[in-house]
């Protein structure tokens, strides 16, 4: 693969290596991202249907046409599948591999080869996690809990394993992404001109790397405990299912880190571009990821309020809980200021930013409300930290997602999409969400508890409109894979630039040429310099 | 990677400025994964001295079915391997292969030597019914902590995944040895030495702390 | 800057000299006869302190010297004492936990 192209051969990366060998064993950066693009949105309709067919069952009370074993099942693998094979894996693995080294001027990752095995590792992970639906569904919930995990005879081993496997690929792409920033960047790319996205993703790499590895023991003490009853996480041995919860939420919690921070590096891109304004505060934005990531080290047991852990594990817990706070406030304020006199235009990408500050602003206030321990002894386990952590994971991580798809779709496959129907669509799915998630909250401050199969006929009609507004998300998602199928196929030739942004990736050709820069650039300035 | 260099140029990735870039770049790499096997590690360590506080009398009892002369004998190997792996790596730098060999060669054979002492302390242990967990029957065995399973249970998990890594180790070592061998290294290239070097001697690491830990401090 | 390959530069890796080596072999050889050395002298609540110390210097000579630490860049020993550091993160907010619980028994 030593090919060297040139642009006026109209040789990119897609169409310069052809057949799915060529796909299958490419070192290119861009290539894996697509990889990874296609099974995570397959995962992602998977656990999409378990959600839809969930929100089916709740729309009354009662049995309607699942069991309440089947039903914690459902609950299971929506979790399960979302959170380690959509959310966590999404955008870097994703837009982040395709554009962390193009943002910095780089050829590609600094481990490539590494990069190819981290997705293979992944597809083995994810689908022994899948095999498991052909066996015996588990149905502990995503978090794994003792003893219940001990003693539930499905599964738990084989998914556990599975999670151990995905979490593998989770930690060489992080490492991949730290080595990349450190050594890769392009001649007068200083760490403080390198993009936002990259900030983002570089605090990512940081918790991916750190935090997985006790995922990794906590998972493999869960297996040994299951196999031997080794003792330690199991009270009839004398062990603590406190401690299982601390080992599993000390990564879980940066996890969620992990899932948010790509997704504002995506939004500070975007309200950059569609401001045509420079950056508000950038060297805030760039140190406030460094710093959510380091803060979310320290606030795990806010997961642990009810669990028995001690009052003053727990007032610790809450402050520092509060403190994530200022970090994440800085981002909101220093994007509103860059859309202040910005000349702001609304196409889609732009669209779902915005609609990413909205709906991330009530999670991460509910996040707070949440954070206070008194509060929480009454929320934990309702229906109210279930709309609170979908406001900030589908409100905020998957409208950036799909902001950052939107805007990159024409980098990555050269061809435009029809912007009304990609209005449309965000439309749907942000209405359809408010619809969906908005009456969670008042469904848990009326006490309805979470992950269970029935409910009193008082929480009733809530529960059905909430129902109605995931078919509305549905349909919006499904339009949207209609308008990038539509467009992959029929779309207008993009050019270079659609958006008249100013970072690295806007000029070069689209689709890109397979080493990315025909001459490593040199760089001169920020990445925002709209003047 | 090259697997066979005849220019020092044709070992550098496109992506990379010079081989000095490609081995910084490589090392740093390889310490952020070592960063990440403390932190798997450490996560036994954590609940062992948890238990360890919460039951010392039990720990106690556990610890002392252990022989802490295999124990120590085991240090004294794994730290010979430490440095004859060192002095592998040293070796090729100055670009005297076959003593290089000869130091992989010893690192692979006090490996083999490790885990067979291991090997003897697991079917002695079994031979007496001290088993892992609820394996463990504690009237079999005459204990007096009814959850002495949990000692052992600890026991198993953390020189098991050790044990495993030292079999890990010793493939790569292996891997290295016949690429050494074969010319492939020489002092401007041998960072895949320089990377089973640096996971050799975590494993070295991490077996000083448990030493102690399982068989002293009982 | 363009893409030359070096073609026999000059280095800049540091090459451990022999006699460093053997040196850290030696003190670390020592250093384990004297954990089982303190362990036969039975110390009572200081025999884990004692041990757990001398495990350090043990650690941190396989660190700096067979693993290079001492010689090279910051950014490696960054990346290994953050590793740690989070790992007594992690111990001390679970015994911080597990330590100040007030067990309570029913009234009922």
């Amino acid at each position: 693969m030593a090919a060297t192209t040139n642009a006026s051969s109209d040789l990119n990366y897609i169409t310069e290596f052809k057949g799915i060998k060529s796909w299958l064993t490419s070192l290119d950066h861009k290539r894996i991202g697509l990889l990874y693009m296609m099974a995570v949105l397959t995962y992602f309709l998977f656990g999409g249907i378990m959600a839809l067919l969930l929100r089916l069952e709740l729309f009354s009370p009662g049995a309607n046409f699942l069991s309440a074993d089947q039903y914690n099942q459902v609950m299971t693998y929506h979790g399960a599948v979302m959170v380690f094979m959509v959310i966590i894996p999404g955008i870097p693995a994703i837009l982040g591999n395709f554009f962390l080294p193009i943002h910095i001027g780089a050829k590609d990752v600094a481990f490539p080869r590494l990069n190819l095995a981290s997705w293979y590792i992944f597809m083995i992970g994810s689908i022994l996690a899948v095999s498991t639906l052909f066996t015996s569904k588990i149905d502990t919930g995503w978090t794994f809990y003792t003893p219940y995990s001990l003693k539930t005879s499905t599964a738990v081993i084989t998914m556990v394993f599975a999670a151990f496997i995905m979490g593998m690929s989770s930690i060489l792409t992080g490492l991949n992404f730290i080595v990349t920033v450190h050594k890769l960047r392009a001649p007068g790319m200083t760490m403080h001109r390198i993009p936002l996205f990259v900030w983002a993703l570089y605090s990512t790499a940081i918790l991916q790397v750190l935090a997985t590895p006790v995922l990794a023991i906590t998972l493999l003490l869960l297996i040994a405990e299951r196999a031997f009853g080794v003792g330690v996480f199991n009270p009839e041995l004398g062990g603590d299912p406190v401690l299982f919860q601390h080992f599993f939420w000390f990564y879980s919690h940066p996890a969620v880190y992990i899932m948010i921070l790509p997704a504002m590096g995506i939004v500070s891109e975007l309200i950059a571009a569609f401001s045509r304004k420079v950056i508000f505060g950038y060297t805030a934005i760039a140190y406030s990821s460094i710093g959510i990531a380091a803060v979310s080290f320290f606030v795990w047991g806010h997961h642990m309020f009810v669990s028995g852990q001690s009052e003053i594990a727990g007032v610790l817990f809450s402050f520092l809980t509060m403190l994530v706070g200022v970090p994440t406030a800085i981002k909101m304020f220093n994007w509103l200021a860059t859309l202040y006199k910005g000349s702001v235009s609304f196409q889609s990408p732009m669209l779902f930013a915005l609609g990413f500050m909205f709906l991330f602003a009530i999670g991460g206030v509910t996040g707070i409300i949440l954070a206070v321990m008194g509060v929480d002894v009454h929320f934990h386990d309702t229906y109210f930290v279930v709309a609170h952590f979908h406001y900030v994971m589908v409100g905020g991580t998957l409208m950036a997602l799909m902001g950052g798809f939107y805007y990159w779709f024409p980098k990555m496959f050269g061809k435009m999409f029809n912007e009304s129907l990609a209005q449309i669509s965000f439309a749907l799915i942000f209405i359809g969400f408010n619809v969906t998630f908005f009456p969670q909250f008042i469904l848990g401050s009326m006490g309805m508890p979470r992950r269970y199969f029935d409910y009193i006929p008082a929480y009733h009609s809530l529960n059905s409109i909430s129902t109605v507004g995931s078919w509305l998300i549905a349909s919006g998602f499904f339009l949207s894979v209609y308008i990038f199928w539509q467009a992959f196929c029929h779309g207008a030739k993009a050019p270079a630039n659609p958006w008249g942004a100013k970072t690295l990736e806007w000029q070069i050709p689209s689709p890109p040429i397979h080493t990315n820069f025909e001459v490593e650039p040199i760089i001169k300035a920020g990445p925002y310099e709209y003047r | 990677m090259s697997t066979g260099n005849t220019t020092h140029a044709s070992h550098v990735a496109h992506h990379f400025r010079d081989s000095e870039h490609q081995f910084d770049s490589a090392k740093q790499g390889i310490w952020l994964f070592m960063a990440t096997e403390i932190l798997m590690f450490g996560g036994l360590f954590v609940a062992y001295i948890i238990f360890h506080a919460i039951y010392p009398e039990m720990f106690a009892e556990g610890a002392s079915h252990l022989d802490w002369k295999m124990g120590f004998l085991n240090t004294l190997v794994l730290i010979f391997s430490s440095l004859t792996m060192a002095l592998g790596i040293h070796f090729i730098q100055v670009g005297q292969q076959k003593k290089a060999v000869v130091s992989l060669a010893l690192t692979i054979l006090c490996g083999a030597i490790f885990m067979v002492v291991k090997y003897l302390e697991y079917t002695h242990k079994f031979h007496l019914g001290l088993f892992p967990g609820r394996f463990l029957n504690p009237e079999v065995v005459h204990a007096t902590h009814q959850n002495l399973g949990m000692y052992f249970g600890l026991y198993f998990c953390m020189t098991g995944l050790h044990g495993t890594h030292v079999l890990i180790g010793m493939g790569l070592i292996t891997w290295v040895m016949i690429k050494t061998i074969k010319g492939d290294f020489n002092p401007e290239y041998f960072t895949p030495v320089e990377g089973v070097g640096i996971f050799w001697h975590i494993v070295d690491l991490i077996w000083i702390f448990l030493f102690p830990l399982l068989y002293l401090v009982g | 800057m363009g893409n030359h390959n070096s073609h026999g530069t000059t280095h800049t890796h540091h090459i451990v000299p022999f006699k460093i080596y053997m040196m850290t072999a030696g003190a670390l050889f020592i250093l384990t006869f004297a954990t089982v050395g303190f362990h036969q002298m039975h110390l009572g609540s200081l025999a884990a302190p004692v041990a757990f110390l001398i495990a350090s210097v043990k650690a941190a000579l396989v660190l700096l010297y067979f693993m290079g630490l001492k010689y090279d860049n910051l950014m490696n020993r960054v990346i290994f004492g953050t590793a740690f550091f989070f790992l007594l993160l992690l111990f001390a907010i679970c015994a911080l936990d597990i330590w100040t619980r007030i067990s309570e028994i029913s009234t009922l």
